[in-house]
């Protein structure tokens, strides 16, 4: 009897898996991991919502914060990836696609999408990684309350006059914050990057960032310098080098809007707008703070634009995966996106008059305009270093290390890591 | 069933957990520290060699260095004064649960309560940390307390691990403190020695194993101290310590081979202290 009774269940269990495998089968599904979390993944999720309602397909976001690479690469190591993944920046994909982990998105239709942005994600000549929204870097923020809503400084020789002036008056001109956790430094990798692009020109800029040149080169010593020049200077920056190393980089513009204000300038990404707003709620765009684009240094070079991306690859092919990303690449999908975030869009179908502020749609404009663009250097090193000894020599040369040390010690971990 | 095999049957079960969890991948790891950054190609001694040549990694064997010292010292040296002294007040239970309680906190946690602690802002506007309200209050300039190398910064941290494992030596040594015998102590006093000679002659010789243990007990913590300094400078301004050079290379730069040379020395290292600590353990058992 209960022999018999056994045997039964087993049956009805084995018949109940196989009609459970058969249900999921028909739910056609994708998995997604990504790194955003708070406003941004509501904002993915707000725009994988047209998306799932006409295709039926269930997309699974699985949000790991800035544990993303380690994550990932875990998963991929165990053979279990995710369908689709935010890649932490071009470096990284890189890698992914040398071990063989990602598939070609040639079924993409690209063509409204700029030929920076669809180099930046291939490999090759294949693309292996969809830009849906940017980050222009090359800009100043000020507080227009006291500058004036058309505030812009155009050279190098006169930033620095205004900030000596106001130094001369016993004030600092710039606001700068290189906290930022386990990932301090960075945003003085971006100071030096935009500099570099500025007195060494984008050629020697990439062969820079793909260790073509040493640390050591007269250029990249340079750059450190002119950025030296400001971030070392105690009378030049608000709480002088420790307030440059303890203020977390969110904070940092904040003493901009203080009655006194702490300092007068901040260059940031478009994306420090959401701080300041964090701080500030009240505080209106254009009329209350503004920006201006990141002065030219040498005239030989102009001014080019240092930017960033948010980056999408797959590890797998199937139909859903490639119905996710054509829909991600569209100006549809890429309108909620940015409306969402203030971020600037990859796609040129994306209609201007989505973006939720002057100050977006001005950005945006101004990469549109950009004759010489360049991805965020450090994004592109190998882990060791753009995450690594970048952020770290910063740190360094700006707490009072002198130049010669930092910089034998990035080509020291350089030479080590482009190596492998 | 012959006598001699019975016993591989009851022992199976911990033997394969522990394989599976401890031997295997303490083999692998050693296997994969002859390798190179993806564990594909065989690179011999390589990684040894940078792990003992390389700048970041001579200051991390540094920074461990004074961690070993400075918070062993004074972890122990602090725990058996309180343990001593709060053994003659009343209030002797409340000022122990006190000094405790930083244990139940993680390392992460007391790492974030310390960078409020010593949070820096610019002079002129309102400390928010502890320490620099005090400063600014006193009438000076702010410090920053995890910049200043290399001496502020790291004692700094290392004031955090004292904070949280203080407690730990106290109660120990506070419990081994009680089973001296009362007539002992007394015969002592009896005899003419006054307190510090008490507690030189006769306090000490006797706390000598379980101080022996504790002190052993911190060197394995503090060979291996990641959390404080993950959290609260991740090794920027020279305080990087072994452990956190180790997350680093095999998380953030995916340098298995390095990593794993890094993980065998910290083994290599720890092992004696860990020996010397049974064996304290095992002679104070065998004295009860």
């Amino acid at each position: 009897m209960s022999r018999r009774f056994l045997s039964i269940s087993l049956v009805t269990l084995v018949i109940a898996a196989l009609l459970a495998a058969f249900g999921l089968a028909q739910q056609r599904s994708v998995t997604v991991m990504v790194l955003w979390s708070g406003t941004e993944l509501q904002a993915f999720e707000e725009t994988l919502k047209p998306f799932e309602q006409r295709t039926g397909i269930d997309v699974k976001v699985e949000s790991v914060g800035r544990d993303l690479p380690t994550i990932l690469v875990t998963r991929f190591e165990a053979g279990n990836p995710p369908d689709v993944a935010a890649m932490p920046n071009p470096g990284q994909m890189k890698e992914f696609v040398a071990e063989g982990g990602l598939v070609p998105l040639d079924f993409l239709d690209l063509s409204d999408h700029p030929k920076a942005f669809v180099d930046l994600g291939s490999v090759g000549g294949k693309v292996y990684g969809l830009f849906i929204s940017a980050d222009l870097k090359s800009l100043v923020w000020y507080n227009a309350k006291i500058w004036g809503k058309a505030f812009s400084i155009s050279t190098w020789d006169n930033l620095m006059k205004f900030t000596e002036g106001l130094a001369a008056g016993g004030k600092a001109a710039w606001c700068i914050g290189l906290e930022s956790g386990a990932a301090s430094g960075w945003p003085g990798t971006d100071w030096i990057e935009d500099i570099m692009l500025r007195t060494a020109g984008p050629d020697l800029y990439d062969k820079w960032v793909n260790h073509e040149i040493p640390w050591t080169h007269p250029a990249v010593k340079r750059a450190f310098e002119l950025f030296g020049q400001i971030a070392r200077n105690n009378a030049y920056v608000f709480g002088g080098t420790t307030g440059v190393l303890s203020t977390n980089f969110g904070d940092s513009p904040a003493a901009m809007f203080t009655t006194p204000p702490g300092c007068f300038l901040h260059r940031q990404a478009t994306f420090i707008q959401s701080f300041i707003l964090g701080a500030y709620p009240n505080l209106k765009p254009v009329e209350d703070y503004s920006i201006f684009v990141f002065p030219p240094i040498d005239p030989a070079w102009g001014n080019p634009l240092l930017g960033a991306g948010d980056l999408i690859s797959a590890f797998r092919d199937t139909p859903e995966v490639r119905e996710l990303l054509k829909y991600l690449a569209s100006a549809e999908a890429q309108a909620i996106w940015v409306g969402k975030l203030g971020k600037l869009a990859i796609n040129t179908k994306v209609d201007p008059a989505v973006y939720p502020d002057d100050i977006t749609r001005k950005a945006a404009e101004i990469l549109k305009s950009a004759e010489v663009f360049r991805f965020d250097g450090s994004d592109l090193m190998p882990a060791a270093v753009g995450s690594g000894a970048f952020w770290k020599g910063v740190l360094d040369y700006v707490s009072g290390v002198s130049l010669d040390v930092v910089l034998a010690e990035i080509e020291a971990a350089a030479v080590a890591a482009y190596g492998k | 069933m012959k006598r001699g095999r019975a016993h591989w049957l009851y022992l199976a079960p911990a033997l394969l957990m522990l394989g599976t969890f401890l031997v295997y991948p303490t083999v692998h790891t050693i296997i994969i520290s002859f390798f190179g950054p993806r564990s594909d190609k065989f690179v011999g001694l390589a990684n040894y060699r940078t792990a003992f040549t390389a700048k970041p990694m001579l200051l991390a064997f540094r920074n461990n260095a004074i961690w070993l010292v400075v918070f062993t010292a004074l972890t122990v040296s602090l725990g058996l004064l309180l343990a001593v002294l709060l053994d003659r007040v009343r209030y002797e239970v409340i000022v122990k649960s006190v000094i405790f309680l930083p244990m139940a906190i993680s390392f992460v946690g007391a790492g974030v309560i310390w960078r409020f602690i010593y949070a820096y802002r610019p002079a002129g506007t309102p400390q928010i940390g502890f320490l620099n309200g005090i400063v600014n209050a006193l009438g000076f300039q702010p410090i920053g307390w995890l910049i200043e190398r290399p001496w502020i910064n790291n004692l700094a941290l290392i004031v955090v691990g004292i904070w949280v494992w203080t407690g730990f030596c106290m109660v120990i040594l506070s419990a081994a403190y009680k089973g001296i015998p009362k007539e002992m102590l007394e015969a002592a006093r009896i005899d003419g020695a006054n307190e510090w000679q008490v507690f030189r002659y006769v306090t000490i010789p006797f706390l000598k194993s379980t101080i022996a243990v504790v002190a052993t007990t911190m060197v394995v913590f503090v060979l291996k101290v990641f959390d404080i300094v993950y959290v609260m400078t991740n090794g920027a301004y020279d305080t990087e310590v072994v452990a956190n050079r180790m997350y680093k290379e095999m998380f953030a730069f995916r340098n298995y081979g390095l990593a794993s040379a890094i993980a065998t020395i910290l083994f290599l290292a720890i092992i004696p202290a860990v020996l010397v600590n049974i064996r304290r353990f095992r002679a104070q058992e065998a004295l009860r």
